[in-house]
């Protein structure tokens, strides 16, 4: 059964070559048929792949490799184009394809009319869906791979979609320049994945003979100390690599500009799965940091400040999909977290359920764009509920879930890291603490002024009407997911109360990957009242955020002035991109022109010039010594031939 | 005295292609009005056939071994892969002739019986292990193709061509024969395995060697011996260049490696550091010189000297494995070559043929109006110039590791900078066809016959599955 594993990448690449070559002819019917099926099918293929992993033998450690065939074999590195099955990769293969078949669904509707709100023609139409089908095959690719360099070919495939969905609107000068700052932040990340993966072959590529995972994992064993300086600076590489697809410090300023594309690009490859790559590979690669505590500890505190820091500027932001992308950050800061600390699989399941929730904000979000044609700023909104009235029950489940309001998706997830992070590391759990009564805050502001009170532009309120159900439908699907995902994962102290063993689902279908992992576990009291505390704070915040911008309190006016030094801090956002531009990029813009003043113009180009002279003499030379005078060939010939002659009696 | 050992299994390709040759001939004599009938192009599907029938001879035959002949030809695994590489090629060239042939010619019959000798040629000269088949082989192909160069009957640079051609290759041959007699004085023999036993040292053996590098150097288009190549690939048929450029590279290399080994007396440093050299001067001269083409088909050219530079690299290591290299990258070769030298001839103007060659921004646009060809072109661009995951890539690997395993590192890092300044002219067709406007009357009238059309699907898939499927590949040639 899992021998026809390959299908699943077979079917969205059929996809994307079907619509980039057929695409316009099909029309945009046809070309959203194509571009679901694929998806669809993949989606099977990942479901089939799923039952085939459990019924795996045990001596296989739920572990199943498929190669596919050799691809490179140089002295003694092999690298196969093999898949890796195993219930991580289903997790996230199920994520992929199953989010992303509702993204699909949605667009198929949205993606009829451009930014302007003018139908969108075929050809552009088919264009997307190439991509979107791209992505999900590159992404399949990432999660899939057995082993480094093929994991980097979909983490520059995805992140090659990326920037062609950023920039789909390219004739807008912000969306070029957003899809290029994705880009080029991007490669800081990459650049250190790829010296990651040199270093390890040079490490353990000789005596592994091949990048595989478990190749080199097995190999760990000749290393005997911990912390040793060579795998910390590997794990280093690899926490630079994430923190740049990520978005995390430093590397997580393009995310929100990347909001600039289609807002289904936005759900799915900058919410949903995309940028938790980062994610992922650390939970893939930890044997490498379950040897480096160090490392560890790094991700950890990048995952705590960055959902910190993110989270605090989301709350003074007025650009509806700014929000969530700040959030975004804010809560892959959390799977940072939890995987810092060694809680993968609580990881894993945030960054299932996020998917979920997430998806679901930002396509919410983008019927709010459609209805109010293209307006976003949550000033201009305001008494949404009555006119969007479906829109609107998705967005406050989604935000819900975001808050971590009891019993939904997010609060379960995001407990059970916050869990192990009381266990491991005090101050951390106290920034996620925090973090999470702002979340809980800036989730509801979102709702109040967009959807409550009194409109505030009665042009664009009086316009506004609900979006055709085929965007509308597939989003309840996600709010299910939203509402429920979060039953995969139910704590082993809140299942005793109810006689349920094993209540984890996930935990225990993640268990062959991280079987090695301890997780320390409190008394079954101590985890009721952790849950509960979580419980108040995210309730907390949902209060504030309702007596500010409901009932417009008194306190909370003056809880606001009290904080208003910080305002234009949190406006400007830390002034992060300011600080980049001074510090970095105009330093490396002036060094560029003097490289290319002197170094280019000067040196290389008097350099190239003087050989393009000499090539340009030597072509010249060439063309007349090719006269097509038969005589003068003849000439070269036996030149050559006296030549040749000479030297072997010269030297033989 | 004994009976002469006349295995006539062994060489049953080779028959099969001489037999059906004659065919072709034949054919045309019985039914001289077989083209008004319709029956226009039954040369090429009976020449095809003898190509398909010769194929599977070769790869039915299982495991070759053993001399036949009087020890004039030899079936061994060598043979074995030039014969595959051959008939490939021929067959691509041919199913490219299929709809360009009627362009500027009504002698079908001809053009394929000397089609068919040339390949027969190739075949002979890649299984000879005595001088005299070796010389014989090597004239049959060569008289052919100087023939088939100037097919363009009333078209001057065709006739021209063919003349430099014949002109160069007569004195060139004189080389490689008098080269012959110096091997047969120093040893008195003529069979190369006899003169490998003598491990006669010496004068003669050194000159003979030497003048033997020249002839076969000639027919391998390698510098300074190459001034022939451009003038004969441009003025020929497209179809017969494609064929030509691949089909006698890799007979000629074929014996170029017998004819070394059983020199054996000559000291490996001498011979190998000449072709080093003559390695770095062709791919040089090729690059420098495709740099600066106006003309697709010249570019092409200058880049198949460039190749021939290239494959001369396997050959200076000396190796089994710089051999095998070798023989993967003529595989590899057939497939992009002829795949880059079918779209050359698609986007000649019907009715202009080769006056009206293509020139080199005859491609431009052509994915806005041709999106398939103008992905396979592209793959046949980046193929040739060594970028992964194509099997160009693979090729140059291959050959350049199997130099640097034996010593060579300095001509394997010529070989890499080379392939740098080849990208330049490579990309720049792949830029004009998707970045650029195609002129105003390009394309629009560019004909899609069908079986040119499948020889490019047949050597984009090539070069597309030599590339991810290199190692496996390469272990079966290696075996």
């Amino acid at each position: 059964m899992l021998n026809y594993s390959w299908l699943i990448l077979l079917f969205p690449a059929a996809g994307a070559v079907i619509n980039a070559f057929w695409g316009r002819r099909l029309g945009r019917r046809g070309v959203a048929v194509v571009a679901n099926l694929a998806v669809l099918a993949a989606l099977i293929m990942a479901l089939i792949m799923a039952a085939g992993v459990r019924s795996l033998p045990a001596a296989a450690h739920g572990r199943y490799e498929l190669t596919l065939w050799q691809w490179i074999g140089v002295g003694d590195l092999q690298v196969d184009l093999a898949l890796l099955i195993d219930p991580l990769s289903v997790v996230m293969a199920l994520v992929v394809t199953g989010v992303g078949f509702i993204i699909h669904l949605y667009a198929a509707t949205y993606m009829k009319l451009d930014d302007e709100h003018h139908p969108l023609d075929a050809r552009r139409y088919a264009r997307f869906f190439v991509y979107l089908n791209f992505f999900i095959l590159m992404m399949l690719t990432l999660v899939l791979a057995n082993n480094f360099l093929q994991l980097y070919v979909g983490w520059e495939g995805v992140g090659l979609a990326s920037y062609l969905l950023i920039g789909f609107w390219f004739h807008k000068p912000s969306a070029a320049e957003a899809g290029k700052k994705a880009f080029i932040v991007n490669r800081i990340g990459d650049f250190g994945l790829a010296l990651a993966i040199m270093w390890l072959f040079f490490l353990f590529g000789k005596s592994a003979g091949s990048l595989g995972f478990h190749d080199l994992f097995a190999q760990l064993e000749t290393l005997s100390a911990q912390n040793s300086p060579a795998l910390v600076g590997i794990t280093l590489l690899l926490l630079l690599a994430a923190t740049g697809k990520s978005a995390q410090i430093p590397l997580f300023v393009w995310l929100p500009d990347a909001m600039e594309g289609p807002s289904p690009v936005s759900a799915l490859i900058h919410a949903a799965t995309m940028v938790t790559a980062g994610v992922y590979m650390i939970a893939r690669t930890h044997p490498l940091y379950e040897m480096t505590p160090a490392s560890m500890t790094a991700v950890a505190w990048i995952g705590g400040l960055t959902a910190l820091l993110a989270a605090s500027i989301a709350l003074v932001q007025t650009d509806l999909k700014r929000i969530l992308a700040y959030s975004t950050i804010s809560q892959l800061g959390y799977m940072f977290l939890g995987v810092g600390v060694g809680a993968y699989a609580a990881g894993i399941f945030h960054l299932t359920t996020h998917a979920f929730y997430k998806a679901l904000l930002f396509l919410a979000a983008g019927s709010v764009m459609h209805a109010l044609h293209g307006e976003l700023n949550i000033d201009r909104m305001g008494g949404l509920r009555a006119k969007l009235p479906r829109t609107y029950a998705q967005f406050l489940i989604g935000a819900a879930a975001l808050a971590g309001l009891p019993l939904l998706a997010g609060f379960w997830s995001k407990d059970e890291i916050l869990y192990i992070t009381y266990q491991k590391n005090m101050p951390l759990y106290i920034i996620g603490l925090f973090t999470a009564f702002l979340t809980a805050f800036y989730s509801f502001r979102a709702v109040f002024r967009a959807f409550h009170g009194a409109p505030r532009d009665h042009h664009l309120h009086d316009h506004a009407a609900e979006q055709p159900a085929g965007m509308t439908r597939p989003l309840w699907v996600l709010a299910a997911g939203a509402l429920f995902a979060g039953l995969i994962g139910i704590p082993a102290a809140v299942g005793g109360l109810f006689g349920v063993e094993h209540s984890h689902l996930l935990e225990a279908w993640l268990h062959p990957v991280f079987a090695n992992v301890q997780t320390p576990h409190l008394p079954a009291w101590w985890e009721l009242g952790l849950l509960g505390a979580s419980s108040l704070i995210a309730l907390a915040g949902l209060g504030l955020a309702y007596a500010r911008y409901v009932r417009q309190a008194g306190w909370a006016l003056r809880l606001q002035r009290l904080f208003s030094p910080v305002q234009p801090l949190l406006e400007h956002k830390y002034w992060i991109d300011e600080i980049y531009m001074a510090a970095i990029v105009t330093p490396l813009r002036r060094l560029a022109r003097f490289f290319y003043t002197f170094g280019d113009q000067t040196v290389i180009e008097g350099a190239v010039n003087g050989l393009g002279r000499v090539t340009a003499g030597a072509g010249v030379a060439v063309a007349r010594l090719q006269s097509g005078v038969v005589g003068l060939y003849a000439l070269s010939l036996l030149l050559g031939a006296v030549g040749l002659l000479g030297f072997f009696l010269l030297f033989g | 005295m004994s009976l002469p050992t006349l295995d006539f299994s062994l060489i049953l390709p080779e028959l099969v292609v001489l037999i059906t040759a004659l065919l072709v001939l034949i054919a045309d004599l019985l039914w001289p009005r077989a083209a008004s009938r319709g029956r226009e192009q039954a040369p090429a599907v009976l020449a095809l056939a003898g190509l398909i029938l010769a194929g599977l001879l070769t790869l039915l035959a299982g495991e070759w071994s053993g001399a036949t002949l009087q020890g004039m030809l030899v079936a061994d695994a060598l043979a074995r892969y030039l014969n595959l590489v051959v008939l490939l090629a021929a067959a691509l060239g041919l199913l490219l002739s299929w709809s360009y042939l009627p362009h500027f010619s009504t002698q079908r019959s001809e053009y394929y019986a000397l089609y068919l000798l040339a390949v027969a040629g190739m075949l002979f000269l890649g299984k000879s292990i005595e001088l005299i088949t070796l010389f014989v082989s090597l004239e049959i192909l060569s008289i052919a193709l100087y023939v088939l160069t100037g097919f363009h009957r009333g078209q001057l640079a065709g006739g021209e061509a063919a003349l430099k051609y014949f002109l160069l290759g007569a004195f060139s041959s004189g080389f490689l024969l008098y080269g012959a007699a110096l091997f047969y004085a120093a040893t008195g023999a003529t069979r190369l395995a006899d003169i490998a036993a003598q491990n006669a040292g010496g004068f003669y053996m050194l000159a003979g060697l030497a003048l033997f590098l020249v002839g076969l150097g000639f027919k391998l288009a390698v510098a300074p011996f190459h001034m022939w190549a451009p003038d004969a690939y441009q003025g020929a048929p497209t179809p017969v260049t494609a064929f030509m450029s691949v089909g006698t590279k890799a007979a000629a290399l074929v014996a170029l490696f017998r004819v070394v080994q059983a020199a054996g007396s000559v000291p490996v440093g001498v011979w190998a550091t000449a072709l080093a050299f003559l390695s770095l001067l062709t791919m040089t001269l090729g690059n420098l010189a495709a740099l600066r083409q106006s003309s697709l088909k010249r570019m092409l050219a200058y880049s198949s000297i460039a190749h021939a530079g290239y494959l001369l690299v396997g050959v200076v290591a000396g190796t089994a494995a710089g051999f095998d290299a070798v023989l993967f990258y003529l595989f590899a070769y057939a497939f992009m070559n002829i795949g880059a030298f079918a779209i050359a001839s698609l986007l000649e103007r019907p009715g202009f043929y080769a006056v009206q060659d293509a020139g080199i921004h005859a491609a431009d646009g052509l994915f806005g109006r041709r999106p398939w060809l103008a992905v396979a072109m592209a793959m046949f661009m980046l193929s040739l110039a060594g970028i992964p995951p194509l099997a160009g890539f693979f090729g140059k690997l291959y050959l350049f590791a199997a130099a640097v395993e034996s010593g060579w590192a300095w001509l394997a890092v010529a070989g890499v900078l080379n392939s740098v300044i080849s990208a330049y002219y490579y990309l720049r067709v792949v830029v004009g066809m998707f970045m650029a406007e195609p002129s105003a009357s390009a394309h629009l009238r560019l004909p899609l016959p069908a079986s040119a059309t499948l020889a490019v699907a047949l050597t984009a898939l090539g070069t597309l599955l030599f590339g991810l499927l290199a190692t496996p590949w390469f272990q079966g040639i290696s075996r």
